[in-house]
């Protein structure tokens, strides 16, 4: 650690994030251009003089997007960890019988495409009048991290030392008891990793929404996007305001829990 | 930091705990019956069982319906389809649309995982060595991959617009005439696959990155002892070592392009015509996409993909197991 340090490195590392930023940059930049601006030609490479009249828009006409987003998030969160918190500790620590059977039908869940899944959700919500329903939403967007939430948990939870569920047992807690004092109090990084993730891909989902829910009178804010795009393409710079309101749950995950983003990711794909 | 390797290094034992199974019958189960454990077992895992056949199962199951019947509008919502067998699957087959889906599906994904592989990798080995501010740059990285795909999605259509787009802007200063980037037939899927790669390149530098830093540093030292180049030691030791990891990364990387359509439907709708229609992107639109939905053609061909996405699951399976093996 001591002898090399480059700064040449860093200079290359600060090229490299830029460039892959750009879009990024971009996008802020573009919110932050007046109307008039958007199509000359060259394009402005730096908002000199900034205008706000796309922030304007966004909280204008999509405040309640981002409350029917950040609605379907919790809820989602809140699923996804209620059902795969227990079923890991069954899969991990239960012994439960038919494990290797249900680990290989989450896998296979999560390879499904999601189009193929509205398609059926759609099917099953016209009969039962639950499309533009967010309760709809909230289930139809948790199948994309149950499973993954389930593996999850199945891998952290397994590498708990049982030495410490004796332990409790000798103290006689009984399988409920161990669960709920013992291995979700140790699983915290893991249901922080879930829900964050099961946050995060609700909030995003945009083909859920665009089924199931796109005559709702509350639509979640991806939906605000498209809709925006399709109306008036002219207001680009409206249009990416609501796209950086938009990023704001990625930005603070990104600063305020990055291990477990890391950790999230590259789940079920490392192992050493 | 501690979480991290707490949760990436804890990983290889999903397949640990099937390797718990041997020890079970000698302990404590024993002693108090299986049956008793068994049903607690089952008792916790029954909200996951039932939510698997109620919003998995039932959905496929009703998709595989959708695509053995004619299901109008008007027969979705009094449920009285008539049934035609594999007659949806024989149109989708013969339809105009099926080749160029196929041929388009194949480009998009094969090109999107060829390069977000090959910078992944290459920024990985870039950030192996730490040098200041590579945890942050690294974390950086991170961000277009959190950003909701409307969000990139239509960054990048407006990036790529003919008139006004920065691309089109930079490029003109070197002479480089107009490019209808999203409205030409000729370039439209190149437009939405250097999306997708954009989109794509931070998830293989965080997993390639993490397979790297399994590799022991001391196999680097002594083969920099014998006098091996960087571009020697990455042939020789970086490649190999990284095969099971990058053989799962391509996979996954291959399973979630497949399925890719909000990147697709949002720049280009699959269009001008059929120029940037994958096989996603094909049961989206006649489902969804249309005035008029369609939904046995469209179930068809979720379908199909559904297929395709069992026989990589499979591969995926294998893989893992000869890791384990490993």
């Amino acid at each position: 650690m001591t002898s090399t340090r480059p700064w040449w490195k860093t200079g290359l590392g600060v090229v490299f994030t830029a460039l892959m930023l750009f879009p990024v940059y971009w996008m802020v930049n573009v919110s932050l251009t007046r109307t008039g601006d958007l199509r000359s030609d060259p394009p402005h490479w730096f908002p000199w003089e900034p205008t706000f009249e796309g922030y304007e828009a966004v909280f204008a006409q999509q405040f309640p997007a981002l409350g029917t987003s950040l609605l379907v998030g919790l809820g989602c969160v809140v699923l996804t960890v209620l059902i795969a918190a227990p079923a890991g500790y069954a899969i991990a620590l239960l012994n439960l019988r038919g494990r290797r059977t249900l680990n290989f039908l989450l896998l296979v869940a999560q390879m499904i495409p999601a189009v193929v899944m509205a398609m059926g959700f759609y099917a099953i919500y016209v009969r039962l009048g639950l499309l533009n329903t967010v309760g709809g939403l909230i289930v139809a967007d948790s199948t994309i991290a149950v499973p993954f939430g389930v593996l999850l948990y199945t891998a952290f939870m397994s590498g708990i030392p049982r030495e410490l569920l004796q332990a409790a047992r000798v103290d006689g807690a009984g399988t409920w008891r161990t669960f709920v004092s013992i291995v979700l109090p140790v699983s915290r990084n893991s249901t922080v990793t879930v829900a964050l993730f099961a946050f995060l891909w609700a909030w995003s989902d945009f083909i859920f929404a665009s089924t199931l829910n796109r005559n709702g009178s509350l639509i979640p804010i991806t939906l605000g996007i498209y809709n925006y795009i399709g109306n008036n393409t002219t207001q680009w710079n409206a249009i990416m305001a609501t796209a950086v309101v938009a990023s704001v749950p990625a930005a603070v995950l990104l600063v305020l829990a990055q291990r477990y983003v890391a950790a999230g990711v590259t789940a079920g794909a490392v192992k050493d | 930091m501690t979480s991290l390797p707490t949760a990436v290094g804890t990983h290889e034992s999903t397949s640990g705990a099937a390797g718990t199974t041997p020890a079970a019958p000698g302990g404590p189960r024993r002693r108090r019956g299986p049956s008793t454990s068994q049903w607690a077992a089952v008792g916790f895992a029954a909200p996951l069982l039932v939510y698997l056949v109620l919003f998995y199962a039932y959905p496929l199951w009703r998709n595989v319906d959708l695509s053995l019947h004619d299901y109008t509008i008007r027969a979705f919502v009094q449920g009285n389809a008539e049934f035609v067998g594999l007659d949806n699957f024989a149109d989708v087959f013969a339809s105009s649309t099926f080749p160029t889906a196929a041929w388009n599906t194949a480009v998009f994904t094969v090109v999107s995982i060829v390069f977000q592989f090959a910078i992944g990798l290459g920024l990985a080995v870039f950030f192996r060595s730490s040098f200041r501010l590579s945890g942050v740059l690294r974390a950086l990285f991170l961000v277009p991959w959190l950003l909701p795909l409307i969000v990139s999605s239509s960054t990048w259509a407006w990036m790529l617009n003919s008139d006004n787009g920065i691309v089109n802007s930079v490029l003109g200063a070197f002479g480089v005439e107009q490019i209808n980037w999203l409205t030409s037939p000729d370039t439209a899927l190149l437009a939405v696959t250097i999306a997708n790669i954009w989109l794509g390149i931070p998830f293989n530098l965080v997993i390639l990155y993490s397979g790297l830093q399994n590799i022991p540093g001391d196999v680097y030292e002594a083969a920099s002892l014998d006098g091996a180049g960087a571009w020697r030691q990455f042939r020789s030791i970086t490649l190999p070592l990284l095969r099971p990891v990058s053989a799962i990364t391509i996979l996954l990387g291959l399973i979630y392009t497949l399925k890719v359509v909000d990147v697709i439907w949002i720049m280009t709708t699959g269009g001008p015509g059929d120029a940037s229609t994958t096989f996603a992107v094909w049961s989206y639109r006649e489902a969804f996409g249309t005035g008029q939905p369609d939904f046995s053609p469209a179930a068809a061909v979720g379908n199909i993909l559904i297929l395709v996405a069992l026989v990589f699951g499979f591969l995926h399976l294998q893989l893992q197991r000869r890791q384990e093996a490993s």
